[in-house]
């Protein structure tokens, strides 16, 4: 079985809208929403949630009044400033739940509680079970929330015979996106041509290889900085990306969200209505968009002027950008590296 | 304006930028406010509180002036005193130290740095010693006031600076976060601080105290779904807050319709514009790049104002300590709209 994560470290650079896209032509494969923070792919691949379960990750402190005597210990030893007196009280939002207090307590005065802190969901889609969860808000333990997803998407797939799982996953390089990288196949990050992305990226690329996880990298909605955009696919090859893929800066992603498909599905419908109102459907060969050589693109800069001076979706004339296409070439290597990174573990 | 007299007793407000959904605008919002207030005569302090990702640096490029490890405690074990008795384990609610037939391993990345393995140990074999996972930066960020007719916002202005970074592959954000958090300023006017995206631990660290949380999100369906987890998360803590929603015309009006509903203050709305993308994308403050946005930023730093004087209006002990902080700033509740904090 295979696992692709799709991370980013930038939020807000596409991630989910890919995912999306990526169930749709993988035909079957389990999906895992590794953002439990902000979890969203649910929204975009027509999600019907058939299990609910409660997630439990630590515990929690509580002071039983009738014990307490006043004592003050639990607040002298308590790191987290989680206990305050008068009446002595637990703060539920900054308990850790270390349980040092209730140890330490002479009058046994403190109840140590499991703490249900979120839910899972398996979900049926068209494209195969989804998993995904939601961490109550203001909840610690998002690691292991991760890894409860992670770990019943990988079972549903064995269970249905699928050869696939699709991870998305959060944004940042800290807890839920280190237990959602932890034994992946391959790790795509989605990156966009800006100071903060290429910032980012470098992080993210950093902790992979911390982990050593093959790495490829897509930079989505390249064409906002053509420049930029060249600059950072040079950095990840050299930084050992596997391959870099552009797609371009499109509303379709935006439009595709509010109907609650993915692009690939905006893009057909874009396609229809062009037919239907006597209008060209979106050039296919406008431009190339994927070079693991980093070569310059001449075509680049006409897609920028072109896409400035039109910029709403319902005129697909010249250089309507072929986001879709884009989508489709990104999948098929990213199918292939997958495929690769199957062959390596066999040889291993 | 009086208030651009040095003398004057600090505001102390503290403003949040915080939203559910990564990518919506937080440091936008985060360093053109900063840049905006700071050409009025304020102090104003900006922290990074971003920490996995801090990205504020990349638009107001301060010169950093110094740097400072950011430690947790983690247990070391004197192997001279330690029977291998196993309390320590038994103890650590995490699993991070583990008592072997030969020795004790400290799994640095699962400890909480909570102290029970170090108070319950019966040997007193275990001390406890700093470890880095993260740096605190400080400096100072110089950016251009604009000519505006009167003098005062010309010229440059100094911003005071703070970040966080998180070393890579360190799991836990929430102590880099708590130290940002823990170097707002007192003496500043306003100290913006730019938050973690998500709605869990480091967030809250981050929001915590804050006297106005601005959640930052996007009219789309992503957008909203994770605003209401944000508002959720804000809800619970009890912090005043409201909304700037940001690229405001690329998705559909449910943004809007939830936050009239909920009874929600929208500050700003900023235009979803190429050339604010671009800029961005450069590392360039957008105020700098398209004319007016200076003023929407003007606005909104009246409209945080008004917030959060409402907000702590209606929190006696909050307006009491502001109150003595020589807050006055009723000439700006009195002439902005929306000025009603959104709480629980």
């Amino acid at each position: 079985m295979k696992e692709l994560v799709v991370i980013s470290g930038k939020g807000g650079t596409g991630k989910t809208s890919l995912v999306a896209a990526f169930a749709r032509l993988a035909g079957r494969a389990a999906l895992a929403d590794c953002d439990v923070d902000a979890a969203d792919l649910h929204l975009v691949v027509r999600a019907n949630d058939r299990e609910e379960h409660p997630f439990s990750g630590g515990k929690v402190a509580r002071v039983i009044d009738e014990r307490c005597t006043g004592c003050d210990r639990c607040r002298e030893v308590c790191r987290f400033a989680a206990i305050s007196a008068d009446p002595y009280r637990v703060d539920p939002v900054r308990c850790e739940g270390c349980g040092l207090c209730v140890r330490l307590c002479p009058s046994e005065a403190i109840a140590f509680d499991a703490v249900v802190n979120g839910a899972w969901y398996v979900a049926d889609t068209p494209f195969g079970p989804l998993v995904h969860a939601r961490l109550r808000p203001a909840e610690e333990n998002s690691g292991k929330l991760v890894t409860v997803v992670r770990n019943e998407a990988r079972r549903l797939a064995t269970e249905q015979g699928l050869d696939l799982v699709l991870v998305d996953g959060s944004p940042g390089i800290g807890c839920p996106v280190i237990a959602s990288l932890a034994g992946a196949s391959l790790a795509l990050v989605v990156t966009e041509p800006t100071l903060s992305g290429q910032h980012d990226l470098g992080r993210v690329l950093e902790l992979c290889r911390h982990f050593r996880l093959p790495v490829a990298v897509c930079v989505n909605k390249w064409d906002l900085n053509p420049e930029l955009a060249g600059e950072i696919e040079r950095e990840a090859l050299a930084k050992g990306a596997r391959f870099v893929q552009r797609v371009g800066y499109d509303r379709l992603f935006t439009a595709a969200q509010i109907a609650g498909d993915s692009v690939l599905d905006a893009a057909g419908a874009r396609a229809t209505e062009a037919i239907a109102t006597g209008r060209r459907a979106p050039q296919t060969a406008a431009r190339a968009s994927s070079s693991a050589d980093g070569a310059p693109r001449d075509e680049a800069a006409n897609v920028i002027s072109a896409k400035s001076a039109t910029p709403d979706v319902a005129t697909p004339d010249v250089a309507t950008p072929d986001v879709a296409g884009e989508v489709r070439r990104l999948w098929q290597a990213l199918r292939e590296a997958l495929d690769g990174a199957a062959a390596d573990s066999a040889v291993r | 304006m009086s208030e651009s007299d040095p003398g004057h007793a600090p505001l102390s407000l503290r403003v949040a930028v915080a939203s559910g959904k990564g990518g919506t605008g937080k440091t936008t919002v985060a360093a053109n406010l900063a840049a905006t207030v700071v050409s009025d005569g304020l102090r104003v302090q900006l922290l990074d509180a971003d920490v996995e990702e801090p990205n504020c640096h990349l638009f107001v490029r301060p010169t950093l002036k110094d740097s400072s490890p950011i430690e947790v405690l983690i247990p070391e074990v004197d192997e001279a005193r330690c029977t291998l008795c196993g309390r320590c384990s038994e103890v650590c609610e995490y699993k991070a130290i583990v008592v072997l037939p030969t020795t004790v391993l400290v799994y640095n990345e699962l400890c909480h740095s909570c102290g029970a393995c170090a108070l319950l140990c019966p040997e007193q074999a275990i001390s406890e010693v700093g470890r880095a996972v993260g740096v605190l930066e400080r400096g100072v960020a110089e950016v251009k006031g604009a000519p505006r007719g009167d003098s005062a916002g010309e010229g440059t202005h100094e911003i005071a600076f703070v970040q966080g970074r998180l070393t890579i592959g360190e799991a836990k954000p929430v102590p880099a976060v708590h130290a940002v958090a823990g170097a707002v300023d007192g003496e500043a006017d306003v100290a913006i601080i730019d938050c973690p995206p998500g709605t869990s631990c480091p967030v809250v660290e981050a929001v915590r105290d804050s006297d106005l949380v601005v959640l930052v999100t996007e009219p789309t369906p992503f957008g909203l779904s994770d605003l209401r987890l944000a508002v959720a998360m804000v809800r619970e803590l009890g912090q005043p807050f409201a909304v700037v929603i940001n690229r405001a015309d690329v998705g559909d009006d449910r943004v809007r319709r939830y936050c009239a509903e909920e009874g929600i203050p929208i500050l700003l709305e900023i235009a979803d514009d190429r050339r604010v993308a671009e800029a961005y994308s450069r590392g360039q403050l957008a105020i700098e790049a398209v004319p007016g946005l200076r003023q929407q930023f003007g606005a909104l730093w009246s409209a945080v104002r008004a917030a959060a004087d409402d907000a702590a209006g209606r929190d006696s002990a909050h307006a009491r300590a502001r109150a003595t902080r020589g807050d006055t700033s009723a000439e700006a509740s009195d002439s902005t709209p929306g000025s009603k904090a959104g709480q629980s």
